[in-house]
């Protein structure tokens, strides 16, 4: 059910091709987790340096995209580097499993939550047995 | 910081080279490329950029999803100590975990400046994930211009 729900290997083919295109930006996948309870699928993606509005969440024939432009101005002369800030870019496919009218999402302090609650018809039920 | 499974790490690393393949025009090496990828050898979490101007210091730590109260921050002379927690989120209440790449757990990370700085007007900001604190250098660390007198 869950690799179904969400092949996190990131829609290996068009997700390669249309990163390629774009050689000049560079472009990173954000770090994530993938959560799943019996009613949804919990993603949370690292998106430090990126605002609100730099933000790019979208579904298209069964895909998810990510895609944030990060944004941090060197306040001073560098010193001292451990990190760039990239731009970020991941895909993951969507199976039916997943209610997609339904997904919502929530960005705060760098971290994007999206929930993806499953269809009805995905959700585990309880048939209840009648005793005659 | 969190453990890491190694098998996690090797993933990590797969992806790593085949993202350093399939970009054409690089410009660094692709291992610079990534933020915040966990577990990255000696590096500590969070990676720690680290500017200067004429009057302060910058320290910037990449370090998304903390809560901004449950950030420690302390200055002594010339170093400046940052710890926290990330908690982690995928404890118990999920039946089945997928993925989890984000590093979770307590860190502490000791920056050592070049120059003393003025602790008491030290100032921080949270924002977009990125903790940025401003470090004014003391008095003495300045530099300092000495007009020479024409007698």
């Amino acid at each position: 059910m869950a690799e179904k729900a969400v092949s996190a290997t990131a829609a290996q083919a068009p997700g390669r091709t249309r990163e390629a295109t774009r050689a000049e930006d560079r472009y990173v996948a954000p770090a994530v987790d993938i959560y799943e309870t019996p009613e949804e699928l919990v993603l949370l993606a690292d998106l430090p340096g990126v605002g609100k509005d730099e933000l790019d969440v979208r579904v298209e024939e069964d895909v998810l995209t990510i895609r944030a432009l990060s944004k941090y101005p060197a306040p001073g002369e560098v010193l001292w580097e451990e990190f760039e800030l990239p731009n970020y870019f991941r895909q993951f496919e969507l199976s039916e499993a997943i209610d997609q009218e339904k997904i919502s999402a929530d960005f705060k302090n760098g971290v994007l939550t999206l929930h993806l609650p499953k269809s009805q018809k995905a959700r585990p039920r309880q048939i209840e047995v009648k005793v005659s | 910081m969190a453990r890491w499974d190694p098998w996690q790490e090797m993933e990590a690393l797969r992806r790593e080279i085949d993202r350093a393949f399939e970009s054409a025009g690089f410009r660094f090496p692709s291992l610079l490329r990534t933020s915040l990828w966990p577990a990255r050898g000696e590096r500590g979490f969070p990676p720690v950029n680290v500017y200067e101007d004429k009057d302060n210091f910058y320290v910037s730590l990449l370090a998304p999803g903390l809560e901004p109260h449950s950030i420690n921050l302390s200055v002594l002379r010339n170093s400046l100590t940052v710890s926290g927690e990330r908690a982690p989120q995928g404890t118990g209440k999920f039946e089945a975990v997928h993925r989890q790449e984000r590093p979770a757990g307590k860190f502490s990370r000791r920056i050592e400046l070049p120059a003393e700085v003025d602790e008491s007007k030290a100032r921080a900001e949270y924002r977009n994930g990125i903790l940025t604190v401003t470090l004014p250098k003391a008095a003495q660390a300045k530099p300092k211009e000495i007009t020479v007198q024409v007698g």
